[in-house]
């Protein structure tokens, strides 16, 4: 392996790495590459193993087995601090007894630099951040983000390669949050810094990620862009995590139809061969209702069961004989409510546009 | 589960063994203190326990089958048949199967044979060992272990001793149960402890039921005065009921005829010393309460009987539970009560002290430590079984119990805690009193003649500034050590096996009672080939077995208070290249400051108090003044010893109100990043 950062080779790759707990696997087997100056997620419910990921690049967690490479450099088994990076967690971290500026100089402190340059680094940093005028502080004095601010210029300081965020923001408010997603989003941009953020939040992942790796149980189920997941799930693991989805039972009729209850709706049958049971996946936004006329493609007759006023929207649980009894949710807005004279228990047409049908294997997920 | 999934094995025989991380410059000092650590809790609990228990299965016997004889009639006359020991004694029944058991120190007189035996005769004795194991025998050149024959005259003779021989096994034990003078302290030791437990628990709950759910005045004043006894040696409450009810006691009539020397008074005695361990312990059980069950309880109108029996005892549970073990433990192991107003009733720890001090019997003291550890040790066990329960009694949201004023009952309340806040100030005041007066009872003048130490045996006020030498380097290393310790334990990254020993290691003496801790390190330190034998004797070894002997509690505040950091700071540090040591200096031991002060002060009134851990290791320059109190009661010299435990007591108040104000200058000064 050479030294040098050649072109074309990722600033972090991880190979083929296990972590076992005891007899528990939290890793199995996860190889990712990520490009410098990349803002990455790593998002899947408690328990996939993304936090586990993430620690195993600080170092704070030791794999079982694999391989982790840093700007050309093997990583594996260095101990934290001969790695390059640096973390925030959700809970801070901050040193209470250090005022504000001296928790963000910490790192710097020992670097034998003369003090006042030390004090303009972290000075820069707090403005940064946005937290000018408060460097006397102590933790408990400020905010929960202003806290966040603080342990994000803190790992800055150091100028790192590699800035590694846990969970940074779920311990905040709702309004605190967004803001701040934002926020932490142009500040990565303008650094530069490659940064890899653990969440379980997708909206978080969706809003701030250049790229998004969904994890489950101890693999990872797709790396894709906020886009590609979102729109092309791969799994159905995945379009369930990610967003709301229909999900129904059908079988495929021929290449290119499948059957769902008495309809038969086009689509990309895919590696499904006819006969197969499938899971028909469909986003409850991809069911059309506006000037939908019987005999349009893919459209069929549905009965309304349920309607959940959401303010802007509506919620319409749909059923009948078309779908052979199941429900299927679709996302409608007030006027069209209006205008189709929606109430439960009168019928609508609607279509579903076969570019927007997902199959997955009955039994996946 | 996927199917890609790998089991462990096949990961293994995939990509080999597991990673294993490079060891930082972190990691391995860490890894050197965690080792340092691990060797001081092996030399200072593990291997002084190991060589007591052995200790305990040392058997000695004359083997008297080895041993021949052969007798002159005078010089120049031919010697007689050669006679074998054994068949000599028995034939002349001066040995029995029991008279063959002894102990390291035995000693058989050659002359028991002889019965016609004069040393003025002109007999001449020869003596030979002969086959294998035998002790030898000695004479006036030293011992003898050769096979040829020793000449002696009736003088030489008389003076000629037959040495047992070493062994081990279980005959020590089988001895101590045999022997009922001995056995008999099993059930007296129990008896008082039972008793005392009984006592000391009903009463402590329901003052902590006053501090806790009542509106009583004067609350503050209560909760001092029930923690008074803890700044006072358990020698102290003993010495002030001599004066209240012994042979002269101003209220010896309340005994009605009992004599206060014995089993009445030594429960008298430890339930005062134990009082406040027990209410500390019920305090917290009873504060920790959900409002909510009782406003429940009182929405379906429940009597308040019924809400105490079904609501009250249930949540104190725990709390009830842990106090009856504490105290079970503190009273079966306590030696002072015992030694000074047991009179003739013997208990585990005055048998420890007996044989060894007074019969040197250092095997039958270790059978006997090994007996006092039983109890203790499951009485341990217990208590953390159940306190691991009790921590998820009371979940994160529920809501405190603030008492409501109900005139009765605080009044009730208030009769209550006054009576027993009589009592213990007036064992105290009896002390104070005692102490100041000239000669009790006929010259009932003040003076402070009985502080004049030097006058007196005991060790004079030399001993007292021991106490102060000693109970200083306690709290300085030892809050060193448990602190650093602790934070190993609970802060260190990998090398979880080691952890998982040393914590262990830290839990372990506290079921070791002081007296078999220095009757172990006795065995360990004094013997000639153990390399740290030079500290035998010195103030180290005091120090060493005090910091030992409560290292236990002073590790659980210290690993609670360090629960509380953030995890993650250890890993921030390493994120900014910063030693983990600068941050330990910089960042946790400033937060933990409080809890290193409790440490420290915790140590330092131990030290100053404790007996039974030293009473066995101190030398003649290193008498200690809770030592002193104890040999000047031997000695008869009661006044003094009031004295000098008296002094103690205005020793450890004073640490304590010092320790407050730096409490609250500390608290002062860091208010700015300590509120939450």
């Amino acid at each position: 392996m050479t030294t040098e950062n050649q072109a074309g080779n990722p600033y972090l790759r991880i190979s083929n790495v296990i972590k076992y707990f005891g007899d528990f696997c939290a890793l199995n087997d996860v190889s990712i590459d990520i490009e410098e100056g990349e803002f990455v997620c790593f998002l899947g419910p408690s328990g996939c193993g993304k936090t586990t990921l993430l620690r195993a690049i600080a170092g704070l967690e030791l794999q079982t087995h694999g391989r982790i490479e840093q700007a050309g450099r093997d990583i594996s088994n260095l101990p934290p601090a001969e790695r390059d990076f640096g973390i925030v967690f959700q809970s801070y971290a901050l040193f209470p007894n250090l005022s504000i500026i001296r928790n963000v100089a910490y790192g710097l402190e020992n670097r034998k630099l003369p003090k006042a340059e030390i004090e303009t680094r972290a000075r820069e940093l707090l403005e940064l951040v946005g937290l000018t005028g408060q460097d006397d502080k102590y933790p408990a004095q400020l905010s929960g983000g202003q806290q966040q601010r603080v342990a994000l210029a803190r790992a800055l300081a150091t100028s790192p390669g590699l800035l590694l965020l846990d969970e940074p923001l779920s311990a905040l408010d709702a309004r605190v949050r967004v803001h701040l997603r934002h926020e932490i989003k142009q500040l990565q941009h303008r650094l530069g810094v490659t940064t890899i953020m653990v969440t379980h939040d997708q909206e978080e992942a969706l809003t701030m990620a250049d790229r998004i790796v969904v994890m489950n149980e101890g693999v990872i189920e797709q790396v894709g862009t906020p886009m590609e997941i979102y729109r092309h799930p791969a799994t159905a693991f995945v379009a369930d995590f990610i967003g709301k989805m229909n999900f129904a039972d059908g079988r495929v009729s021929n290449a290119g139809k499948v059957k769902l209850g008495d309809v038969e709706l086009s689509c990309d049958t895919g590696p499904h061969g006819a006969g197969q049971a499938v899971q028909v996946a469909v986003r409850p936004e991809d069911i059309v209702a506006r000037d939908v006329k019987a005999g349009d493609e893919n459209a069929f007759a549905a009965n309304v069961a349920d309607l959940e006023f959401l303010g802007s929207s509506l919620r319409v649980d749909l059923t009948g004989p078309a779908l052979g009894g199941q429900t299927l949710t679709a996302d409608l807005s007030v006027n069209l409510m209006r205008e189709l004279d929606l109430e439960p228990g009168h019928d609508v047409t609607v279509r579903i546009p076969a570019e927007r049908i997902a199959l997955y294997a009955t039994g996946e997920g | 589960m996927t199917t890609n999934d790998l089991t462990q094995a096949a990961a293994a025989a995939k990509y080999g063994r597991p990673a294993r991380q490079r060891m930082g410059r972190d990691d391995l000092v860490m890894r050197g203190t965690m080792g340092l650590l691990g060797l001081f809790l092996l030399v200072a609990i593990v291997l002084p326990l190991y060589a007591m228990l052995s200790k305990s299965f040392e058997t000695f016997t004359y083997r008297f089958d080895t041993i021949e004889f052969q007798v002159s009639g005078g010089e120049g006359m031919p010697w007689g048949k050669t006679m074998n020991a054994l068949a000599l004694g028995t034939e002349l029944d001066v040995i029995t199967p029991e008279s063959m058991v002894t102990s390291n120190g035995g000693r058989f007189q050659a002359t028991e044979f002889f019965p016609d035996f004069s040393f003025r005769a002109p007999t001449l004795y020869r003596m030979r060992n002969v086959g294998e194991g035998g002790g030898g025998f000695m004479v006036a050149g030293g011992p003898v272990y050769h096979a040829d024959w020793v000449e002696m005259d009736g003088n030489a003779f008389r003076r000629a001793q037959i040495r047992p021989t070493e062994s081990h096994g279980i005959d020590n034990y089988l001895t101590y149960v045999n022997t009922p003078s001995l056995f008999f302290s099993v059930y007296n030791s129990l008896f008082i402890a039972l008793t005392t437990t009984f006592i000391v628990i009903i009463l402590a709950f329901f003052y902590a039921y006053a501090l806790t759910r009542t509106c009583m005045p004067f609350k503050g004043v209560f909760r001092i005065i029930a923690l008074i006894p803890i700044l006072a040696p358990s020698l102290l409450p003993a010495i002030s009921l001599v004066y209240l009810f012994g042979n002269q006691g101003i209220m010896k009539g309340l005994l009605m005829g009992e004599s206060i020397y014995g089993p009445i008074g030594v429960v008298i005695g430890s339930a005062f010393w134990t009082f406040p361990h027990a209410l500390m312990i019920l305090v917290t059980a009873l504060s920790i309460s959900d409002a909510r069950l009782y406003e429940a309880a009182e929405a379906l109108r429940t009597p308040k009987l019924r809400t105490f029996l079904t609501v009250t005892l249930p949540g104190a549970k725990y709390g009830l539970i842990s106090a009856t073990f504490v105290i079970f433990t503190l009273v079966i192991t306590d030696f002072g009560v015992p030694k000074v107003i047991g009179g003739q009733f013997n208990v585990l720890a005055t048998d420890i002290y007996k044989q060894v001090i007074g019969q040197q019997n250092f095997q039958m003291g270790a059978v006997v430590s090994v007996v006092l550890l039983l109890p203790a040790v499951i009485a341990f066990a217990v208590d953390r079984i159940v306190q691991r329960k009790q921590v998820a009694l009371l979940s994160a949201r529920a809501v405190p119990l603030v008492p409501k004023p109900h005139s009765r009952i605080d009044k009730a309340a208030a009769v209550y805690c006054g009576a027993i806040g009589v009592v213990i100030v007036g064992v105290l005041g009896m002390a104070f009193w005692a102490s100041l007066i000239k000669f009790w009872p006929y010259n009932m003048s003040l003076s402070l003649a009985n502080y004049d130490f030097d006058v007196m045996d005991g060790g004079g006020w030399e001993a007292y500034g021991n106490s102060i030498r000693m109970a200083l380097y306690t709290a300085i290393f030892g809050t060193a050590i448990i602190f650093s310790g602790a934070y190993l334990v609970e802060k260190g990254r990998g090398f979880g096996f080691g952890r998982g020993l040393i914590q262990l290691l830290a839990i372990l003496p506290m079921a070791v009672p002081g007296m078999v801790l220095g009757l172990a390190y006795i065995f360990f330190f004094n013997h000639p080939d153990n390399p740290l034998n030079f500290i035998y004797g010195s103030m180290a070894i005091l120090v060493l077995v005090t910091i030992t002997h409560f290292y236990t509690v002073s590790h659980l505040t210290a690993a609670t208070a360090l629960k509380q950091m953030d995890p993650e700071f250890e890993a921030v540090s390493a994120s900014l290249k910063t030693p983990f040591y600068r941050t330990f200096a910089k960042v946790t031991v400033p937060v933990c400051l409080p809890a290193i002060l409790d440490v420290s002060i915790y140590l330092f009134v131990n030290a100053m108090t404790t007996v039974s851990a030293v009473v066995f290791l101190y030398a003649t320059d290193t008498t200690l003044a809770s030592v002193a109190v104890l040999n000047m009661d031997d000695a008869g010299d009661i006044a003094p010893a009031a004295a000098m435990a008296m002094m103690i007591v205005y020793t450890s108040a004073g640490i304590r109100l010092l320790h407050a104000l730096m409490t609250k200058g500390l608290h002062r000064r860091s208010q700015a990043w300590r509120m939450r």
